[in-house]
């Protein structure tokens, strides 16, 4: 009866986290005194709050009669100037990603591979889009072709790190399987990681064009084409019913092509 | 022919998952390859074809030295000898016949294989495959579709479809039960006969072994400690691969010490 001998009544709680309590209590302690610190930095102003608030108040009621038709035709080619960028990016994105993607995958290729093509997806995620695109507007001038540049160059790394990461994670059995029949390391590829990845692939193609269409519409602020643009002019001479108008537009066209592509990913499985 | 010359294996860790193992395996022979997990059985086959590099030794299969070969003549290679796994290792979302079909990349280029264009003569042989092992009806089912033992059919057609000289079977019946485990075997058995190829087998379960092998080999931390007909198989030898263990013990498992006592008691 080896159970008799331990007594009954003892006490249980899972370890903490952190073991040493003064590491613990410090770092709970410097978190709090950061926070209020922060906090008091803000400078907030009530006074300028108020004035914001009835700025922000006529354009909030220009929505309740926004204005399509005086400047119609620039929404509208704006709004597909727009799609027409998201589109192209997202196809040209896709291409420059896969190879990238099967580059930095650490289980497909060797260290210098790796290496580069980590870089690259480094390189593209370190900037945000706004500002990619204002060196393309510098570079290669006002209009859409910067927006593509920019959209197509964002994409290229969150497709390659994306997929690089699924790669990673494939199962690596079915790797051996088909590298010992005697494949080729491109049929290895074909045969062994596409199937395994290939839902994953069209589902962040999905998603990215999602992206792209959402990005689109803010780069024409910076000057590199679509709706943007239109927007941008019309909130500069303070013509709150067309921009208005707009902002609109481009609630219904993300939340349209974000549904459709939700309803597709989930069939694609 | 097979034979495996003081083959050794240190992975990076440190661990020598194989000390000097020798053996041959003539043509024809179905031997299996028992001993408790972590033994090396996994990393003696999977050296055979180099899915892991062996650290030193040399594996010869017919008049090939296989742990010489580049990498070009590997691939050439390892079309000669066919692998099957423990779980299954199909892709799980191309079809059965793709899966099969797999078996012959080694022999076909990019882009045929990318179009899945194979020659005439394949797909006869892949569709006698399909047939032979009992799966005629389903060539276009995806692998996730099947069950287990279906699988592991598709796994055997695969490999045969390599036209092999060598089988090598990693665990095939550890994700089975117990009737279609016999079943799987008996498969491999009669296809391993029907073709004259040599079989190197590993496997957890001793009976299953001794009822379908020619010859059992038995590894223990990376040595081969018997190498024998599946008879000789005694208690004794059954300590000296797995450890102490009542190997005549059936019905509900008993506590050592417990069942120590009751020994002593009926004496």
């Amino acid at each position: 009866m080896a159970q008799a001998t331990i007594p009954s009544g003892r006490k249980w709680s899972p370890p903490p986290l952190i073991k040493n309590p003064w590491v613990r209590w410090g770092l709970i302690l410097g978190a709090v005194i950061y926070l209020i610190f922060a906090v008091s930095t803000l400078n907030f102003d009530p006074a300028r709050v108020a004035r914001g608030m009835q700025r922000s108040g006529r354009l909030l009621l220009a929505f309740l009669h926004p204005d399509f038709t005086t400047r119609g035709n620039l929404i509208f080619t704006g709004m597909m100037e727009s799609v027409t960028m998201a589109a192209i990016s997202t196809v040209a994105g896709f291409i420059v990603a896969v190879p990238v993607g099967f580059g930095a995958a650490r289980n497909l290729v060797p260290m210098p591979i790796y290496l580069f093509c980590r870089g690259l997806i480094a390189l593209s995620r370190t900037f945000q889009e706004v500002i990619i695109a204002i060196l393309f507007v510098v570079m290669f001038g006002f209009g859409p072709f910067a927006g593509v540049l920019t959209l197509t160059f964002g994409s290229l790394g969150f497709f390659s790190k994306l997929l690089a990461e699924d790669i990673e994670e494939i199962d690596a059995v079915q790797v051996e399987a088909i590298r010992s029949t005697g494949a080729s390391w491109l049929q290895m590829v074909s045969y062994a990681v596409v199937p395994q990845v290939l839902p994953r692939m069209i589902g962040l193609t999905l998603y990215r064009f999602d992206i792209n269409i959402r990005e689109a519409a803010i780069l024409g602020i910076v000057g590199a084409g679509g709706i943007g643009s239109t927007l941008n002019t019309s909130l500069r001479r303070y013509d709150y019913d067309t921009a208005s108008a707009i902002i609109l537009v481009i609630i219904t066209l993300v939340m349209v092509v974000e549904l459709t592509s939700g309803w597709i990913r989930k069939r694609v499985q | 022919m097979l034979r495996i010359d003081s083959l050794s294996k240190r992975y990076p860790t440190g661990d020598m998952a194989l000390k000097g193992v020798t053996l041959e395996v003539p043509d024809g022979q179905v031997m299996a390859l028992i001993g408790p997990s972590g033994a090396g059985k996994s990393t003696l086959i999977r050296c055979i074809n180099r899915l892991v590099e062996p650290t030193s030794g040399n594996v010869w299969l017919n008049q090939v030295n296989l742990t010489r070969l580049n990498t070009r003549e590997l691939r050439q290679a390892r079309r000669k000898i066919g692998m099957i796994f423990q779980e299954y290792a199909l892709v799980e979302r191309l079809t059965v016949m793709e899966n099969i079909l797999s078996g012959q990349l080694g022999y076909v280029n990019f882009w045929q294989s990318w179009f899945r264009k194979f020659p005439q003569a394949t797909l006869d042989e892949a569709f006698r495959l399909l047939d032979r092992v009992g799966l005629s009806e389903f060539p276009d089912k995806r692998a996730d579709a099947l069950s287990g033992g279906q699988r592991q059919r598709v796994g055997i057609a695969r490999a045969l479809l390599q036209n092999p000289e060598l089988l090598l079977v990693d665990e095939p019946t550890a994700s089975l039960d117990p009737k279609t485990s016999r079943q799987i075997m008996r498969l491999i058995n009669e296809l391993a006969s029907e073709r004259g190829l040599s079989v190197i087998i590993n496997i957890h379960d001793v009976p299953l072994a001794q009822m379908f092998a020619q010859r059992i080999v038995g590894l223990r931390f990376g040595q081969v400690v018997y190498d024998g007909p599946p008879n000789r198989l005694t208690p004794s030898v059954l300590n000296e691969i797995y450890g102490e263990e009542d190997w005549n013990a059936s019905g509900p498992a008993q506590d050592a010490e417990e069942s120590e006592a009751v020994s002593v008691a009926a004496h």
